[in-house]
């Protein structure tokens, strides 16, 4: 049942890397996530049983820890993942602007991926780039000071790039 | 300009993230003269220049450090790097920008205790802040400034860095240990205190950011030269955030003790489109609103100078409102985001943000009335003072101060809902 899903080389050295950082396995559990879920796009129950597996942690400890925390998602994104703040400094400079835009040039609401798989649009909680409102974060990039004209021009160039992985996804996390 | 630069360097056009460049700004240059004085000066000298704690409470550190029990069990230092108060964003400057001020305060701190390992727990959303702190950590590790008998010292210290993953009640303490050791980011009951059984059991000292990276200041400067920028109690300068409905909204540092005016008018260049000033949140959204009138009464701003206003210094971001803002608006994001962020551990807490985050909803939606301003008050005492942590403070009392010292403008905003869409 589990013989298709694996760890990859990278992904066992760098967890090997994880699990030497702490005297309790359990403690190299959130980082192993992003582990899993860098190299699975998300963290399907198959994917938290590999991982329960690999740090010798029952099921049930992956599962609560997973379902916890916002940015272990269980769910596939697209390939680029647009997360707006609507917080209130970001709200008073103008984000539901930029919530709007995406809807109307993407057609996709919060929570929403569009057909093509490519963009995914979530509303995030604060950023903690207040004074650089409204913020945006397009998976591990930042983006300050947004404007409806600029963000429409960031999606059309991330269009362009579907076939590229982009580098900052790419960069390997601690 | 009112601006007191100390640790805010980014006007410099340096790149700090090097370390080169930051010893060649005198970075680690207080260790020969400290090492050789010893551990118990170190804390004492924190200790004497009144440094409070950087991530919003400001209780002493070198009075925290004080806590730790001498009964031989290893000690952790964490770092709480989890900045997530909504309208603060000055953590993120050292994590980005001077990452070996952070790892020179976690040194003197660590040696200061006899501390050995230290976390750095980074808010998952600051990828590239974990970055650049996994860099800065490995070329101190290359230069000897990390790892064993550092820089012939005989003293050990390895600094490690681990990501949150989207949680803000993980900036609680305990809620952050737990998240260090891989479990649900819940806070735990106090007592015990980490200092005695915090991260992995062991005695645990908890600092924010800001705080450790004041550590090499105070020992460059002195404890006396430290108090004297600040006020009594408060010693040294602070990194200030104006957000929202300002001509310049930025990070700036000043001496604690600046009127909040001077901040928001001569600093963050005054209300956006010369408007009027309807009310400010003086330290992140968990602290009370002041309203125009309160803002004027603020004329230290310092830990202890908000509480003749009932609001807090917090963690010094200022969340700045024009009288174009709509309240019933504000609210929505604020009760929202506590809803979204309560741990569900404590009922009046998962309830009650619940409860806040809906009957805001009904104003919004135009099926309110006056009478829902008090029963968001009520709804407010049910979660206060009822919680494990403050959590449920930080949701009810910024609503209590709306609902209260706003009341006139919400009302009417509720009324304007009701005719535009309600029924």
């Amino acid at each position: 049942m589990m013989g298709s899903l694996a760890f990859s080389s990278t992904s066992k050295q760098r967890i090997a890397e994880l699990v030497a950082r702490y005297p309790r396995k359990q403690a190299a559990l959130i980082p192993t996530l992003y582990v899993a879920q860098d190299q699975f796009g998300h963290l399907s129950d198959a994917v938290m049983q590999l991982v329960a597996d690999e740090l010798e942690l029952p099921l049930a400890s992956v599962f609560a820890t997973a379902m916890f925390y916002t940015m272990l998602r269980k769910k596939p994104v697209g390939t680029w993942h647009l997360q707006i703040c609507a917080n209130v400094s970001c709200g008073l400079r103008g984000s539901d602007h930029l919530v709007g835009l995406v809807q109307d040039v993407l057609g996709i609401g919060p929570g929403e991926t569009t057909a093509d798989g490519l963009f995914t649009l979530e509303i995030v909680q604060c950023l903690a780039a207040c004074g650089y409102a409204p913020a945006l974060q397009v998976n591990k990039k930042d983006y300050f000071n947004v404007t409806p004209d600029g963000l429409k021009a960031l999606i059309e160039e991330l269009r362009t790039q579907r076939t590229e992985k982009s580098p900052e996804t790419e960069a390997a996390h601690a | 300009m009112p601006e007191h630069r100390v640790l805010l360097r980014n006007h410099l056009g340096k790149d700090l993230t090097k370390l080169d460049e930051y010893k060649k700004l005198g970075g680690f240059g207080v260790w020969p003269k400290w090492v050789a004085q010893g551990p118990a000066a170190i804390h004492n000298e924190v200790k004497a220049a009144n440094l409070r704690g950087r991530g919003g409470a400001g209780f002493p550190a070198g009075v925290k450090w004080g806590f730790l029990p001498n009964d031989g069990r290893p000690r952790y230092l964490v770092v709480n790097a989890d900045e997530g108060e909504p309208g603060t964003f000055k953590d993120r400057y050292f994590l980005e920008d001077d990452p070996f001020r952070l790892i020179e305060g976690c040194l003197l701190t660590s040696y200061a205790l006899n501390i050995h390992t230290c976390y750095i727990y980074i808010r998952g959303e600051f990828w590239r802040a974990i970055d650049v702190m996994e860099k800065a950590i490995a070329d101190a590790r290359k230069a000897g400034w990390l790892g064993k008998d550092i820089q012939g010292s005989g003293f050990d210290l390895e600094i490690y860095t681990h990501p949150g993953a989207g949680a803000y009640i993980c900036g609680e303490e305990t809620a952050l240990i737990e998240s260090i050791e891989g479990k649900p980011g819940q806070p735990r009951l106090k007592p015990p205190f980490p200092a005695n059984i915090g991260l992995f059991g062991m005695p645990t000292i908890v600092n924010n950011v800001e705080t450790l990276a004041c550590v090499p200041v105070i020992l460059e400067i002195g404890a006396d030269g430290f108090n004297a920028l600040g006020t009594p109690k408060n010693g040294g300068t602070k990194l200030v955030g104006v957000s929202g409905h300002v001509k310049k909204p930025g990070l700036f540092e000043v001496k604690l003790g600046l009127s909040l005016r001077e901040i928001i008018y001569d600093l963050a260049g005054g209300i956006l489109d010369d408007r009027e000033l309807l009310g400010v949140i003086p330290g992140g959204s968990s602290c009370p609103f002041l309203t125009a009138e309160q803002v004027d009464q603020v004329t230290s701003m310092d830990f202890d100078g908000l509480k003749g206003v009932g609001s807090m210094f917090g963690t010094a971001g200022i969340v700045v409102m024009h009288d174009g803002t709509d309240l019933i608006d504000v609210l929505k994001r604020v009760t929202g985001f506590y809803r979204h962020e309560s741990c569900g551990q404590c009922t009046p807490c998962r309830q009650g943000t619940g409860w806040l985050a809906a009957i805001v909803e009904k104003m919004d939606q135009g099926l309110a009335d006056e009478s829902h301003i008090d029963l968001l008050i009520d709804a407010c005492t049910g979660i206060e003072g009822n919680t494990i942590c403050a959590l449920g403070e930080a949701a009810a009392w910024p609503v209590r101060s709306v609902a209260t010292r706003f009341r006139p403008q919400l009302a009417k905003a509720i009324a304007a809902r009701s005719a535009a869409f309600g029924s």
